[in-house]
């Protein structure tokens, strides 16, 4: 069975980028509440990410969904591994867990 | 597609039998809640697996917006 080339594509932005977010819209102009969300904590945060916009390839956007097994977007991956949408993203932020994530990865931040 | 608050409160309760269970809803258009669930099935689960515990719940069901918040008990 081939491998589905969306899941390859996924596979490798997860790969070769620290950390990505998979959101509606983009860093700099969200199109969606809840990616936002997500965007500024990053922001504030002053990490280097990757956003990549489902917007703009309904593939990545339903593609994401399947590979991460969770429903909705926005979606974060540090290093590979998904931690969480928005909910999580901000809870995490909230009690110093996102910042103890990144430094536990090895990643650099502003704050 | 929208859902009543009552049916949804019930229909995660009996996902979660042992736990509490709280809906707000954040629009008044039956399609935007924060669903509060706490409940010791979650106990030793990451949020992860939490939130998904409470998706599963409402699988089916098309709501736009589900903000979901989990905490073990």
């Amino acid at each position: 069975m081939s491998e589905n080339p969306i899941f390859v594509q996924i596979k490798k932005e997860i790969d070769d980028n620290e950390i990505v977010l998979f959101m509606k819209g983009t860093k700099d102009f969200p199109q969606c509440g809840f990616s936002s969300v997500v965007a500024n904590i990053l922001g504030n945060m002053g990490v280097e990410y990757k956003d990549i916009n489902v917007l703009a390839d309904n593939d990545i956007r339903e593609g994401i969904k399947i590979f991460s097994d969770w429903p909705t977007i926005p979606q974060l991956y540090v290093k590979g591994e998904f931690i969480g949408g928005c909910d999580i993203i901000k809870e995490m932020s909230q009690e110093g867990e996102l910042q103890e994530l990144f430094a536990e990865k090895g990643i650099s931040s502003a704050a | 597609m929208p859902i009543e608050i009552t049916e949804l409160e019930n229909l995660i309760k009996s996902h979660f039998s042992n736990g509490e269970v709280e809906i707000q809803d954040l629009a008044g258009d039956n399609d935007h809640y924060c669903a509060v669930v706490r409940s010791p099935s979650f106990v030793g689960k990451s949020r992860i697996e939490q939130h998904k515990m409470v998706q599963k719940a409402v699988e089916g069901y098309d709501i736009h917006a589900l903000q979901i918040k989990t905490k073990a008990i």
